[in-house]
């Protein structure tokens, strides 16, 4: 009897969740994230790069587990071993497991990526925002602000950051962050300005809303699903230059694992261990495309008119 | 007699507007170099490295530290340094070098045309294979042709370039032999060929060293294929959406509609109308490539601008490292200006 009652609880839920009666506001809402769900699960790409960025979250939290050896311990009797049934990717100059310091790297990929985008969000869309609906004065300072940051190559800008706050993981977020908020801020206010003089911004102004509540209740909704797009799509250029600076010294130090410097220090032993190189690279490949299906496939959803 | 008059009527009245428009371009352009300088000079300023024990030495008594303070200008206040830096920059004193102990301008003047040249081979192959795979994709949109496209794509904005570099080495060089593992040329050629455009195998070519420039040509095939393909990736995307969102127009139904052949629907009248977008496209990839070199020449030790910033960074020489910086940032500040304006000239709608 009671696995009986399972299967009809999930059907009850289905059915709930495509009735077209619908009754609450937050049923709505359910339906209307269920069907953005089925429709970006439809596409067979958009899952692959859904599961690879699961798997990275899974392997950040599971990094102990995960891992075979100790990460940092150093074992000079152990240095630049082959592959093999104990250590699955080989060893490194100094002896420690590949694979381990693999599996704790995809932290400090995962927290670079988070940290940009949480910082590279809220602001890109508020400078956007602001400068698309003051208009103006404040929107010619804003964009000519965004425009030179746009005009330079963004390693190069995130090298010169870096080089000036000193290397470090924290530097290098802050120094990525600055180089990637102009795109973020050109969008938000793109879509601002084809809502700022809408008619029902201009009925929440003449009931004598302020700039702030316009813009969070009104603006913001309107640019978040191809603002979400645009944050994912430039997770994958974050981990990309996160790597690169890693591979010039400048992110995170020794001996935090992380894949661009593993890849780096391969460089010196890359003719006899092509396994120092190959599987951080590897790594980054593999999460930097996930992150590219991952947001192709949410523009097909939340923001199709971008396609 | 009344149709000249009429048409000299409105030219004299578009003056006005061009001139505006002329005052408005001065003006973006100035802000922007402003901006630049301001950036690169706030970047001088944060560097947590003191410039003065840099130059003095941590032997140095406080009287002459004191005056290496005062003759860098750091006791005075903050504008009048960045006036100072404006006029050195403008006098194109970058400072000197404590690295190469050059002045940063010679040092960059000598590198530069490496990188050109790297970049500019990348160029061309980026766009010779980029344009017509993205526009055979918007032809044959979701064929074999189209998924081949976007896989290229794909992988070449997913695939970190530095990595991408090492394994050519591994592959070609190390397992294969095929190609040499860096440099610009056999150190043996190297002084050889001094010639007057700074790009090696066409100065080669000049001074009739073919030894030389099939030694150099070999040396840039495979930074050149990597960047290029990095390029192609990013040219035949643009290609790709620009293309479709040409055959979506109304008139492509016209011309086929009396009867235009396939090609000439594709080439001629679709592709003319997209060209000006794509020379844009291809510009910017220009300036994309500058980010590319540096780390493709740290890899291949090719002897440009991006190793010379990479080693500048490495022993913590920053003239150097600001002097690079700048020059990339002018870089690619021209090349979106000449950009934009290349746009409003060829593409009426922008008039």
């Amino acid at each position: 009897m009671t696995d009986m009652a399972v299967p009809s609880r999930r059907h009850r839920l289905h059915a709930w969740l495509v009735d077209e009666e619908v009754t609450s506001g937050r049923q709505a809402r359910a339906q209307q994230w269920y069907r953005g769900f089925r429709s970006l699960t439809s596409s067979p790409v958009a899952v692959l790069g859904l599961l690879i960025v699961a798997a990275l979250i899974l392997a950040a939290l599971f990094a102990p587990w995960l891992a075979t050896h100790d990460p940092y311990r150093q074992d000079l009797t152990l240095t630049l071993l082959r592959p093999s049934a104990e250590h699955w990717m080989g060893t490194d100059e100094l002896g420690r497991d590949v694979w381990s310091r693999l599996v704790y790297g995809a932290r400090t990929t995962l927290y670079i990526t988070i940290l940009v985008t949480v910082i590279v969000g809220p602001i890109g869309f508020l400078i956007g925002a602001v400068a698309g609906y003051a208009g103006g004065w404040v929107d010619v300072i804003l964009m000519r602000v965004t425009d030179i940051l746009l005009a330079f190559p963004s390693l190069v800008l995130a090298l010169a950051f870096s080089a000036s706050l000193g290397p470090g993981i924290g530097n290098a977020v802050l120094a990525i962050a600055l180089t990637i908020w102009p795109p973020v801020a050109r969008l938000a206010r793109a879509e601002t300005l084809t809502v700022r003089n809408s008619d029902y911004v201009a009925a929440a102004r003449l009931q004598g809303a302020s700039m702030g509540r316009i813009i969070r209740r009104h603006i913001l909704p309107i640019c978040l699903p191809s603002i979400i797009v645009r944050l994912t799509l430039n997770m994958a250029s974050v981990i990309l230059t996160a790597a690169g600076l890693g591979f010039l010294g400048l992110g995170a130090q020794p001996p935090i694992a992380e894949w661009g410097a593993m890849a780096a220090s391969g460089r010196e032993y890359l003719i006899d261990a092509w396994w120092l190189t190959t599987f951080p690279g590897l790594a980054i490949l593999t999460v930097s495309m996930a992150f590219n299906l991952l947001g192709d496939g949410l523009r097909d959803v939340l923001d199709p008119r971008n396609g | 007699m009344t149709a000249t008059l009429s048409r000299a009527g409105p030219v004299r009245r578009a003056w006005l507007p061009v001139l505006r428009k002329l005052g408005t371009s001065l003006a973006v352009i100035s802000t922007t170099l402003l901006g630049l300088l301001v950036i690169t000079f706030v970047v001088g300023r944060m560097v947590p490295a003191d410039p003065v024990l840099a130059i003095v030495g941590d032997q140095a008594d406080q009287a002459a530290y004191d005056r290496v303070y005062e003759e860098l200008g750091l006791d005075q206040p903050l504008p009048v340094q960045f006036a100072r830096y404006l006029g050195d920059v403008l006098r194109l004193d970058f400072g000197v070098s404590h690295i190469t102990k050059n002045p940063v301008a010679l040092d960059l003047a000598r590198v530069f045309p490496a990188t050109l040249e790297l970049a500019t081979a990348a160029l061309i192959i980026g766009t010779l294979l980029g344009v017509p795979l993205g526009v055979l994709a918007a032809v044959h949109r979701g064929r074999w042709i189209d998924h081949i496209a976007r896989v290229v794509g794909l992988l070449g904005y997913s695939t970190p370039v530095f990595w991408f570099g090492m394994m050519a080495i591994l592959i070609f060089y190390a397992r294969l032999d095929w190609v040499p593992a860096g440099g610009r040329v056999e150190l043996y050629y190297e002084g050889i060929v001094e010639g007057p455009t700074g790009f090696l195998v066409l100065d080669a070519i000049l001074a009739g060293e073919w030894e030389v420039m099939r030694s150099a040509l070999m040396h840039m095939l495979m930074p050149a294929l990597i960047l290029g393909y990095a390029t192609t990736a990013y040219i035949s995307r643009m290609s790709r959406s620009f293309m479709l969102e040409q055959l979506h127009q109304e008139y492509i139904l016209t011309a086929q509609a009396k009867g235009a052949s396939r090609h000439a629907v594709i080439w001629k009248h679709a592709f003319g109308n997209m060209r000006v977008q794509l020379l844009t496209v291809i510009a910017l990839a220009y300036c994309g490539l500058l980010d590319g070199t540096v780390l493709v020449e740290t890899v291949f030790g090719w002897p440009g601008l991006g190793q010379y910033l990479t080693t500048a960074l490495f022993f913590a020489d920053m003239n150097a490292v600001l002097g690079a910086v700048l020059l990339i940032g002018l870089i690619s500040i021209g090349v979106n200006l000449l950009c934009d304006i290349v746009y409003r000239m060829l593409d009426p709608r922008t008039r």
